[in-house]
Formats: C-alpha cells, structure tokens, sequence
C-alpha cells in the first residue's frame, strides 16, 4: 500500500480569505491526499512547526492580502534551516504575476492564481513531491 | 538522515520521519524502532475518546497547556477518518491547537483513519512508542470513538478519557454499548450549556450498572473553551494513574496491552502471509467459489489453504 | 389575488400543451443543454407564465414602492428623485496617501467615501506588531492612532461627505476616532453620516477579521447601536453584509438567508440588551453582492426587502416603518473576475451594475478590472466609477421605479429565494440562533458545500467562465499594477515611536485603565474608548486591553 501524500494546507498572515484554502483542501482529499489544515493566521514559524512534525510531502499556502513578498519566502528560509527543504513549498492566491518569477527564485515551487483548475494543482504536487 | 542518534536527541524531524515509516511498515523503520524500543515505557499514555463535536481537540489543547505549566513535555496523535472512497482525509484538529504549535515542549501529529499497512491501531501504537522513546512525559491520542477501530486505539492507552457534552440526546445510548466502559474518566464538556447536569446524571446512572469495578470513574464538569474545570480533570487522570499503579493495576494493564498488541501482530502476519500467497496463486478465490456452490465446506476450505501455504509458513 | 382561479387552470392546461409540443421538437433540436441553472445552481425553467406566480397578491406580495412589504424598494421615486450613492471602496498604504485617492474620487464625481483598513488595523494590531509583518498599508490603509485618522481625513468635511468604513472587532474604536477628528475640525457629533460595518457574525462565517468571541463581540456592537442612538443619530451603526458569504462561496439565497438570519441575531441581542426595536433597528443597513446572473441578482435583492420587512413586522413587532425598509449598500462581486484577460471584468462589473439598480440599491461600489491581480490603478477605479455613471445616466432604467416588477420569471424567482431564505433563518432558529449555528460550523459548512460545487462545475465544464475554461488566449502579464511601497511598514512604525514619545502618556495608562474597568462591568464601552483614543492611545493598546478582559475567539472549522 503506497502512503497518502500528506499535504499542510495553511493561510499565512492575517488575510481571512479561507474559500480558495478549503477548496483546495476538498479537491485533494478527493484525489486520495491527506490534507493537514492549520486555519487562519498562521506565521510562518507555525507553518514550519506543523510541517515538520506532520512530515508532510507538500505545504500549499493561500494568500490574497499582498503579504506574499515576505511571508512565502519566510517558510522556505525556515525550512532551510530544519533541514527540510525537501519539502516542496507552493502558493496560490491574488498575487501579481510580477512577483512570481522572485518568489520561485526564493524557493516557491509554484505559484497558481485565480482561475487554476484543482487538477493542474493535483497533477503538479503529485509529479513533484519528492520521492521516498 | 540519522534517525536514531536524531531521536534520541529528542529531534522532531526524526520523530516525525519515523512515524512515517512505521505508518508504512518500512523495513528501516521497524529495525530502528527494534533497536530502541527498551527505552521506552515511560510516558503517561493518555487517551481522549468522544462523539464528534465533544470538543476533544480543544479539551486535549487545554489539558496540554496546564502540563506545559508543570514544564511536561506533551505529545498528541490526533486520528480523524478517512474518507472510505478516495483514501483521503483532512486532518483538522490543529486548528485547535494553534498556540501550541509554537512552544518547542510540544509535537502534534495528525493521522488519518486509515491508509496505514496493519490498520490505525498499529500505526498510532509505534507513533506512541516513538514519541515515548523522544522523551515525552505525556502521549495524548484524541479519537472519535464511534468505531471499533478508535476502540481499540484507545486500547494503546494507560488511561482513557471519555468526552461527553449535553445535548447529544438519544446519541449518549448508541455510544454507551461497547463504548461506555473504555472510560475511565468521564469529562461533559460545554458544561455551561443547558442539560448538562442531566447528562452528567445519565453517565453516572450508566456507571451504576457495572458495579463490580473497583475503580468508579468519575464525571467531571468542564468548559474547555474557557478552560474551566481543566486542573480537576488532569487531577482526576492523575488519581486513576495512582490508583491503577498502587493497586498493581498499571503494569497488568501494559501487561494485557502488549499482550494484546503481540497476538494483533501475530494474526495480522498469519494473514498476511496466508492470504497473500494464496491470492497471489489465485486460491482464495478458488476456494471461495467453491464454499459458495455447496462443493466444498468451508472448514475443509481452510484446511486445504493451510495444507497449500505450510511450506511457506514453515510450520 | 392578481389572477383569477379559472383563467389560470385553463391557463395551466394550455401552458402543458405547449410544453408538450416543445419538448417533442427538442427531439430533433436539442437544446444546448439538459438542464439549465441560474448562477447559484437551481434549476431555472424554459418559460415563465402567469401560472408561475398565480398565488401572488400585489396588495400583500408587492405593494407600491416606498411601502410595506417594500418588494418594490424602499423610497416612492427611488432614482427619479436621486441617484443611488456612488461609493468607492478605497485605501492603501498610509493616511497620506489614501487621503490624496480620496480627493482624486471626490473630484470624480464619487459621492461618499468608503474606507478600506489594513489587516493588522481590521484586526486590532499595531503596525509594529510581529503577526502585521508584511501586511502594513497593503489591503487598506494603516490607522494606528487618531494621528493618522487625522492626516486621513484632513481637507475633507465630515460634515459634508457620508463616510463608509469597512471595519468590525474593532469598529467602536475607529468610530470613536472619526468622531473625535470631526471634533477637531468643529463638527458635533449628531451632524455625522455614515455606516460602520460593525457585523461581526459574517467575520466569524466569511471574512476572518475576527478578535473576541462571540457574547463580547455582540456586546460592543449593541454598545454601539445604544450610544449612536443618542449621540450619533444620523449614523447608520451596522451593514449586515451578505458580500462576504456571497464570496465565499454561497448561493444567492444563502446569502438572504445567512444575512437576514445574522441580522435577527443582532436585533435580539439589542432588545436583550434593553433597547427598543425602533431605536435601534431604522440605522440597520445592509450589504449585498452582485454576481453575473442579472435575474437570479435583482430577485435577490426584491427577496431581501420583502423578507426583512416581514420579520422585522411579524417577529419584532417594529412599528416605525423605517425599521421595516431594508436598506442596503451593493459591491460587485470581487470572485467573478478573473486574472485572465482583464479588461473582460468591466463588461462583468457593467452587468452587476444593472442588476443592482434593477434591484433598487442605495449605494454601490464597482470593482476595478486589475483586482483578481491587485489593488486597482486610478485608471481602474475611473472605469469602474464612470460604469456606474453610464448606467445612471444613459442607460434609461434608472426613470422607472422597479422596473423589472411583474416579469413571471422575477416574480417567480423573487418569491424561491425568499421561501429558500426564509427556510435557513427557520433551520438556523432550531439550531438556537445564527451565533449557535456558526459555533457549530453549520453555516460555513453549508457555504463551502455550495462553494465546491461551483469549482466542480467549472472544472467539468457545466459553468462557462469566460477566459478561464473557454474562449482563452496565450497572453503577457498586465503592466502597471498597482504596488504599495514596501517601506509602509517601516514608515509606520516610526510613527508610533514619535507618537509614543510625545504624547501624555499618564493619561494613556489612565483612560486605558479605565476602559478595562467599563470592559469588565457592564456599562457602555463607548465613552471610555472615545477618551482612549483622544490621548491617542493606539489601536493596539485598546484592543489589547479588550483582548485581556474578552478573550480572543477560536475560529470552527468544518470541512
């Protein structure tokens, strides 16, 4: 029997904007994922924290109050110093496609705005969690 | 990574990788876990066990944080269920526990009812033995206690704590058959609403019926949101661990735990082994269609299955 | 009885006949599909006819316009008399700033403000608390003390504009400072107009600005409904706001029904807390979404009026007729844009327009084409503000008072959502009340239930999202967004250490103290707040203190 993907879905800083989180928290259950949810007003320390004791393949962060610059790039940081940087970061959100390019480079695996089907999301963490 | 010398250096990544493993039945895992198993036994195993929407995850938060206090460290296995048709779940039980997701004394695991080679028993019994090899004072497993899987996962525990809250109605019947008795310290929370006194009536008149225990748990009124109530209940699964301790109940108990643990592991490979050899040489089914049609008994079934995989078996 | 018995079953006969026929062609013509629904996923018909809405009564169902059940909208001429408020939604960055956008949409034409806060100030944090990291100044403006609630309105008279502010837990606080820079500028209190949105409920349900829980929260907001009776009379003291559970997810008769259902929690909590239902109840006011599905939309909004008028009659006994008038701000929806070909949204943004003048609003707010990516450019927000102003005044639906009134399919679908409605407030009553219903999880779950459905439609295919899942283009990332300095932050924080230094600080610790006592008694927290914030005692410092003594709520979440 093969282990579920574990995914941390979480909303850092203060935005409350939780319909895209929980949307995506369904579909990956759907997909036969196990989806730690964390609410709202996560730090990135808290992200962090969770994702290392939960071992999860995949933190998938949602954020639409334009915190993005510097709360993203945070975890990656903090991941980095745990040793944990296997574990594959993405986002998704009301982030400009202007800043995408800066965020990959700080570590953001990827990056899905308004409009992604669930699936391309599904399909991404699948083909790109590491393997065990 | 160096998972046992990490562990032992009360690593959480290491822990966490570990469970991992077990959950999976890795060879790797199950050796560093042979390895160090003789250094654990030592933590408080503590089970919090309920009908959904008891409030256990905000019961088991606060009950940590009065530990944190004493500066015990605290582990929690948080189990939900898995959805039969996807394998998937979502685990949500640290939304309530969010503020301790920051203090370095606690680990929070959240575990999916299923999707675990041997079934969630076995998994959150090596996540038990592993958070106890890292040194936590006390090892809480929160589940929702409608099946018989979460019944037996509570078996996993030194002592269990039943969560009730008013209003649940004719709920409070369902649960009592079977149920009821893995209780050894009755909590009604949201005890501040209406019908608590009544459904601290009920478990009581419940208790009444099994009066040949020795142990009479006691129901203890609670308001965890406001933590209200909380020191009286740790009180109370302090006095139960005494009193199982004095009595010499506390290593009978292990004792019949692993007792129990031992022969769930024994069953699960016979099965395992057997089944698998058989399915694999398309017996089973073989058999089975011909228990169905009246051809052959099924007693003499077993026997031919056993007779074919004995070589195997080496018995 | 608009429709006589017998006209009707002979009506009704002729209907089935043609139905029947219709249907034997769609043998050869298919329509383009097997079952056609509205925006919100209930199933609409080929065909509306009397027979739809044969039980209607005009007298009881519809009555004129400017009278109960105000179906029909709550003033006799509506828009013949004048236009619906023009109100922008703005704020970014610092006081200094948004005071300069909100000159530019004066200048516009804009004809009431309507302020957007920060994340930490919507949530009661200083701009140099930890958890405001990164979120200074980008959803809204920073307020950290009357010092910038002053540079924020300065040149602008309050006694003039009507000010909207979008701002909950900690609404008594920023009210207080509005009030207290009004002073300054020489306008009495009873002179002020406009709205605090102050309805907590919805932040629990949809939005996430939550601070306390639950009994506290409700009881600042009846602070504030008992002392703006009196002191701030012309203030409309609460916007029971549909937009953010329309948002999140829900259909359009959870949002009626949702809405009005938090809105019975916050009348009961009033009458409990001692005050008459026509003190209070004339300064509620609403706050609702427009979608893309004009017809569902306009029903909607007739529902909305015609049920509230309802309750607040035959619930509360409300005698005012002012208590009965459901009144209500509009924002097009912020979820129908899409980040994909941009300019698309101003021809969506145009229709939601239609759909709330169609649906009588007193008030609106149009979403800017760049905000699926941003916050909006000037060039944006122009365009959005002059659709509004395309609509009023070339459009020509704005010289006939509820025109849509009588239309079968309105009338039908006017009275499904109102039953639909009306069905959650009954099942949210059994439940013991909306504050109930939300502890439990009862009502966001519902929500996201509907929320998923809509993704999984999209995703299959069954919804058209234009852009997103056909008709799409390759094309280059928009230029020109709008970006707030990242300094914000910083600027920010200086402020608070020069406004520390200089300020009486004894009288800070003073009045701080003594609204600690208010807070732990039972008197009216609102004087106590408005002395706090004159020293210019910080947001942080008051909602601190109000955090010691109330708590802070823990969010339910049930997936």
């Amino acid at each position: 029997m093969d282990r579920p993907i574990r995914v941390l879905v979480a909303k850092p800083g203060l935005d409350g904007h939780d319909r895209g989180a929980k949307v995506i928290a369904r579909a990956l259950r759907d997909a036969g994922m196990e989806v730690i949810y964390t609410g709202l007003r996560q730090t990135p320390e808290q992200i962090v924290n969770a994702a290392i004791q939960e071992d999860v393949d995949c933190i998938a962060m949602s954020i639409l109050s334009g915190a993005h610059n510097t709360l993203l790039p945070r975890v990656v940081d903090l991941l980095r110093a745990e040793e944990a940087e296997d574990i594959l970061v993405i986002g998704g959100g009301v982030i400009p496609t202007d800043d995408i390019p800066a965020l990959k480079e700080k570590g953001i695996k990827a990056i899905f705005t308004p409009g992604t089907p669930t699936q391309v999301t599904i399909d991404y963490i699948r083909e790109n969690v590491a393997k065990r | 990574m160096d998972i046992e010398k990490r562990l032992l250096g009360k690593d959480k990544r290491a822990a966490a990788r570990l469970i991992s493993l077990l959950e999976n039945k890795d060879p790797e895992g199950l050796e560093i876990l042979k390895k160090l198993y003789h250094k654990s036994g030592n933590a408080f195993v503590i089970g919090i066990t309920g009908p959904p929407g008891a409030g256990k995850s905000t019961l088991t938060d606060k009950l940590a944080k009065a530990l944190r206090k004493q500066d015990k460290s605290v582990s929690i296995i948080a189990v939900d269920p898995t959805s039969p048709f996807t394998g998937g779940a979502i685990l949500g039980d640290r939304v309530r526990m969010n503020d301790l997701s920051m203090d370095s004394g606690v680990f929070i695991r959240s575990m999916g009812a299923r999707g675990h080679l041997g079934g969630i028993s076995e998994a959150t019994s090596a996540a038990i033995k592993v958070l106890d090899i890292m040194g936590s004072d006390y090892i809480f497993i929160e589940t929702v206690g409608v099946g018989q899987s979460e019944i037996d996962i509570v078996k996993n525990c030194d002592t269990t704590v039943m969560v009730m809250v008013p209003g649940l109605g004719d709920d409070i019947q369902a649960i009592k058959a079977g149920v009821m008795e893995i209780g050894d310290v009755f909590a009604v929370n949201k005890s501040d609403r209406d019908g608590a006194k009544r459904t601290a009536r009920e478990i009581e008149m419940m208790l009444d019926f099994n009066k040949d225990v020795k142990w009479r748990p006691p129901v203890k009124m609670v308001v965890a949101v406001d933590n209200q109530g909380i020191d009286e209940l740790l009180e109370s699964i302090h006095m139960h661990r005494t009193y199982m301790i004095d009595n010499e109940l506390f290593d009978e108990r292990r004792a019949n735990n692993a007792k129990n643990e031992v022969v769930e592991l024994i069953k699960e490979r016979i099965e395992h082994t057997i089944l698998d050899k058989s399915q694999k040489e398309e017996k089973l089914e073989y058999y089975a269609k011909r228990v169905a049609d009246r051809e052959m008994d099924p007693y003499s079934a077993v026997d031919a299955v056993f007779d074919d995989v004995k070589s195997a078996l080496q018995v | 009885m608009m429709f006589n018995k017998d006209q009707i079953s002979i009506l009704k006969d002729a209907v089935d006949k043609e139905n029947a026929k219709t249907q034997e062609k769609l043998q050869k013509r298919p329509e383009r599909k097997t079952e056609f629904t509205t925006g919100s996923g209930s199933v609409v018909n080929r065909l509306y006819t009397p027979v739809d809405i044969a039980d209607m009564d005009y007298a009881n169902d519809l009555g004129f316009p400017g009278q109960y059940p105000y179906t029909r909208g709550v003033q006799p001429t509506m828009y013949r008399g004048q236009f619906w408020t023009m109100r922008m939604y703005a704020g970014f960055a610092t006081a200094e700033e948004s005071n300069k956008r909100y000159k530019f949409l004066v200048e516009q034409g804009s004809s009431g403000l309507s302020v957007a806060f920060d994340l930490p100030t919507q949530i009661g944090y200083d701009s140099d608390h930890p958890l405001s990291e990164g979120e200074v100044g980008k959803v809204g403006v920073a307020i950290d003390s009357l010092a910038d609630m002053e540079i924020l309105f300065d040149g602008i008279p309050l006694d003039k504009v009507s000010t909207s502010m979008t701002i909950n837990a900690p609404a008594s606080v920023l009210l207080a400072m509005y009030i207290a820079v009004a002073e300054k500028q020489g306008t009495s209190s009873e002179k002020l107009r406009g709205t605090i949105q102050n309805d907590i409920l919805k932040e629990y349900i949809a939005r996430g600005t939550y601070i306390f829980p639950t009994e506290p929260s409700m009881r600042l907001i009846t602070d504030i409904f008992a002392y703006c009776s009196k002191e701030v009379p012309q203030w409309n003291t609460i916007s029971i706001s549909g937009y953010h559970i329309r948002e999140a997810g829900s259909t359009a008769a959870q949002e009626v029904g949702f809405t009005l259902a938090d809105g019975v929690a916050y009348v009961e909590a009033a009458i409990k807390a001692g005050l008459d239902v026509d003190e209070f109840a004339p300064r509620l006011s609403f706050f609702f979404n427009a979608h893309n599905d004009l017809l569902e939309e306009v029903s909607k909004y007739r529902a909305a009026r015609r049920l509230w008028a309802r309750i607040m009659k035959d619930r509360f006994g409300a005698k005012d007729p002012k208590s009965m008038q459901l009144k209500f701000h509009t924002q097009t929806g912020g979820s129908t844009l899409t980040a994909q070909q941009p300019d698309n949204n101003i021809v969506r943004v145009a229709i939601q327009t239609l759909a709330a003048v169609l649906g009588g609003t007193q008030s609106l707010h149009t979403n800017s084409r760049d905000e699926a990516m941003a916050l909006p450019t000037e060039d944006s927000v122009r365009i959005a503000l002059r659709t509004q102003q395309i609509v009023a005044n070339e459009s020509g639906v704005t010289d006939i008072v509820d025109p849509l009134a009588g239309s079968y399919y309105i009338e039908a679908k006017t009275k499904e959502i109102e039953d639909e409605a009306y069905a959650y407030i009954k099942k949210i009553d059994d439940i013991g009340g909306a504050t109930k219903a939300i502890d439990s999880g009862y009502i966001q779950q519902e929500i996201m239930d509907a929320a998923y459905d809509y993704q999984k439609k999209i995703e299959n295919n069954e919804l058209i999202v234009v852009g997103v899942n056909k008709f799409q283009i390759e094309e280059e990332a928009p230029k020109g967004l709008l970006r707030v300095d990242p300094a914000v932050g910083e600027m920010q924080k200086q402020k608070l250490v020069e406004l520390k230094a200089k300020r009486d600080n004894t009288k800070v610790e003073e009045t701080l103290s003594a609204l600690k006592k208010a807070c732990e008694g039972s008197e009216n927290v609102m004087p106590y707040v408005l002395d706090a914030v004159k020293t210019y005692a910080t947001l942080g410092e008051i909602c601190d203190v109000m955090r010691a003594v109330f708590g802070e709520y823990q969010q339910t979440v049930n997936l």
